[in-house]
């Protein structure tokens, strides 16, 4: 049984007719499941973000402090739990200190704020400090929830980090899990004129090529320890999985199999790793230790079987991509191989990635497949327990490999348009979706799993 | 552009196997002559045609003979031959096919020629002297349906001619090429531009070739050979593609 939120496209909505009927009551509860599960659900909180207060008259304080207000503004407005306070409502003010701040004006019209951050940023002797505070605008006392103080170098890119940190801490605060503004993306980009791995930090800035092989490189998966990157690679002997440290920034070693083996996954517990290998000929899923070790195969399905991902919750089953019926579905088994079920009932279904919570899969479907058929490859996300899926992606080009955050609140994919391919990102309800990159073709993502 | 050079090869090669069947029945000469009352032995007579007689090395030739009043004939290479018949040939250098007729009235002979085209037609090439564009020229592409890696009924004539060459070069070891087109996921392609390579190894292997000398990467859709976005595009990079492993 399947729900089908609304669609504005009226010939779709001739089309299944019927089918709303009977579930359009339900459509409603359809989002209500995908909230709840994605920790969406809670109504927001309206928050402020003063501009902080310059503390010094270094001529790096000015352009550290916009880049610390704008990320920090950015950072809880993405974070999916806050109904973050336009900059244009809030009092013309930058309250440096509690003694400066008056709260009444942070919580009346317009603002309206239940909670404001504020704060000094200092940079001084090629140090900067930021002094942050979140305050509940409406206690009469034991106001202050955070008071928080940072040093670093006075770096642009310090200060930035910076404002992470003081995001992820109002993040966990009030939404109760961490957040995810310290988290970064691991992703493929042609940019430099080969498909290379690159990273980047969550929203997008930092972007940085890690692997320089002139080769193919593909399918970056990120240790749940962020120490190591295991990739694709075409290599002479064709595709093998390759290794690289982020602690040494450099390849280090790992059985080069050949074989077309490819597609690698981590468990969460960091000691397994699945992938698709063709030793015997035919693609199949293997599992091995972190150090390739110990590899076994434990699916013998003929035909394509790829793109491994373990419930990271358990680390007892894998979902994966498998051809053994035509067109690729998406299946799920028990990492022995056991206990095999079929979770999408047609079309093209491709790149499952597994939520933290263990509940969920997001994966990319092109529903109605085939020449002249409506739709086109849109990301989805599926209850496993129910196989009750709804789509987050409509009418906006080709979407593919879905990764969930960290905090199941957020999923970055790519989006193919007019030829060139980007990565976005949105809350895992479909909603808030914001372009991450713009230059050259980037491709398959992977979220970093802290 | 690739694409449109491969369809008029492929005319040619249509063309080309036309004229063959055309010349089996319209070069077949009439029946003999009831040979003429006579004491003394008639002479033989002997003609020997090639259809074609140009031919691609790995392509084949048919070679038609009739000769008379012989009783012993012979074709150099061939060994002896029934007194008239056909035999298909797949000569790898331009070969002369020497015919012999004896016969009690005296002997006949008569030679047809199949040219090779190839850039070392002779002497007979090393193998290591094989260049690619040789070796593509006759180990050719299989081509695949949407989503499948079974090869078609129209790839096994493809196949044979290849799994030929192949076996007449025992030295040359091959890369199979996976390839698929533009749609659908990446790593799913991968995956599935395996599944045809290995398929075409297969078949390849079922013909005689040593699995040894077969070697397998897929490509997915990280290759293309034609960049249009359009059936007969898709169709050319839904492929297995052999190349020389050097």
């Amino acid at each position: 049984m399947s729900f089908q939120l609304p669609t504005n496209k009226p010939s779709f909505r001739k089309f299944l007719l019927f089918a709303l009927i009977a579930v359009t009551a339900a459509a409603s509860q359809a989002q209500d499941w995908v909230r709840t599960g994605t920790n969406l659900g809670v109504s927001k909180i309206r928050i402020a973000a003063a501009d902080f207060k310059a503390g010094s008259a270094d001529a790096q304080t000015l352009p550290m402090k916009m880049v610390f207000d704008q990320t920090l503004y950015n950072d809880l407005r993405y974070a999916g739990i806050f109904d973050v306070v336009s900059k244009s409502m809030i009092p013309n003010a930058t309250p440096g200190s509690p003694a400066e701040i008056v709260m009444a004006n942070w919580a009346a019209d317009p603002s309206n704020a239940a909670y404001v951050a504020f704060g000094t940023l200092s940079a001084d002797g090629g140090r900067v400090t930021v002094q942050g505070y979140l305050y509940d605008t409406h206690a009469a006392q034991n106001a202050q929830v955070l008071g928080k103080q940072y040093s670093d170098v006075a770096t642009i890119e310090a200060t930035r980090q910076i404002a992470h940190r003081f995001a992820d801490e109002i993040i966990d605060r009030l939404g109760g899990i961490p957040g995810i503004a310290e988290t970064k993306i691991y992703y493929v980009s042609d940019r430099s004129g080969h498909k290379e791995i690159w990273a980047m930090d969550y929203d997008g800035f930092n972007q940085h090529q890690l692997t320089h092989l002139r080769s193919i490189s593909l399918s970056p998966r990120v240790s749940p320890d962020n120490s190591r990157v295991a990739f694709s690679e075409m290599g002479r002997d064709g595709w093998s999985i390759r290794m690289y440290s982020l602690d040494l920034n450099r390849l280090v070693s790992f059985p080069a199999w050949g074989d077309t083996t490819l597609s690698p996954a981590w468990s969460s517990d960091g000691t397994k790793l699945a992938f698709s290998s063709a030793r015997t000929g035919n693609p199949d899923i293997y599992v091995s230790d972190a150090s390739g070790a110990g590899a076994h195969r434990v699916t013998a399905f003929l035909g394509p079987n790829v793109s491994p991902v373990w419930n990271p919750k358990t680390n007892a089953q894998i979902a994966w991509v498998s051809g053994r019926t035509n067109l690729p579905q998406i299946y799920i088994m028990d990492s022995d191989g056991s206990n095999v079920m079929r979770m999408t009932d047609g079309g093209y279904a491709t790149s499952p990635s597994w939520s933290p919570s263990g509940e969920f899969l997001t994966f990319a479907w092109q529903r109605n497949y085939g020449p002249g058929a409506p739709g086109a490859e849109d990301i989805y996300i599926m209850d496993i327990a129910s196989k009750r899926w709804t789509q987050l992606t409509h009418d906006s080009g080709a979407n593919d490999f879905p990764s969930w955050s960290p905090d199941s609140r957020h999923i970055v994919f790519q989006r193919e348009q007019n030829g060139q391919t980007e990565l976005w990102m949105m809350l895992a309800d479909g909603t808030d979706q914001q372009q991450l990159t713009h230059d050259g073709n980037n491709t398959m993502p992977d979220w970093s799993w802290k | 552009m690739q694409y449109a050079n491969r369809k008029s090869l492929a005319l040619a090669a249509g063309l080309a196997a036309m004229l063959t069947v055309a010349g089996c029945h319209k070069k077949k000469p009439a029946p003999p002559p009831p040979p003429p009352p006579a004491t003394t032995a008639p002479a033989p007579t002997a003609s020997i045609t090639a259809t074609p007689d140009t031919i691609n090395a790995g392509d084949q030739s048919v070679l038609t003979w009739q000769t008379t009043n012989a009783t012993d004939v012979s074709i150099d290479g061939l060994g002896t031959v029934a007194s008239s018949g056909t035999q298909t040939v797949r000569p790898t250098q331009t070969t002369s096919y020497h015919l012999v007729a004896h016969g009690d009235g005296g002997s006949a002979d008569a030679t047809a020629t199949v040219t090779v085209n190839t850039p070392q037609a002779t002497p007979p090439p090393a193998e290591t002297n094989i260049d690619e564009a040789t070796f593509e020229q006759n180990v050719k592409p299989v081509f695949f349906d949407y989503d499948a890696y079974d090869i078609r009924s129209d790839a096994q004539s493809v196949i044979q001619a290849d799994a030929n060459y192949l076996n007449q070069h025992p030295d040359l070891k091959v890369v199979i090429g996976g390839y698929c087109d533009e749609r659908g996921s990446t790593e799913y392609n991968l995956a599935l531009g395996e599944n045809r390579a290995n398929a075409a190894k297969q078949a390849l292997v079922t013909a005689g070739v040593s699995p040894d000398r077969l070697r397998t990467v897929s490509y997915g859709k990280e290759k293309q050979f034609c960049t249009e976005h359009n059936e007969a595009c898709w169709q050319q990079n839904r492929r297995a593609q052999f190349t020389l492993d050097q």
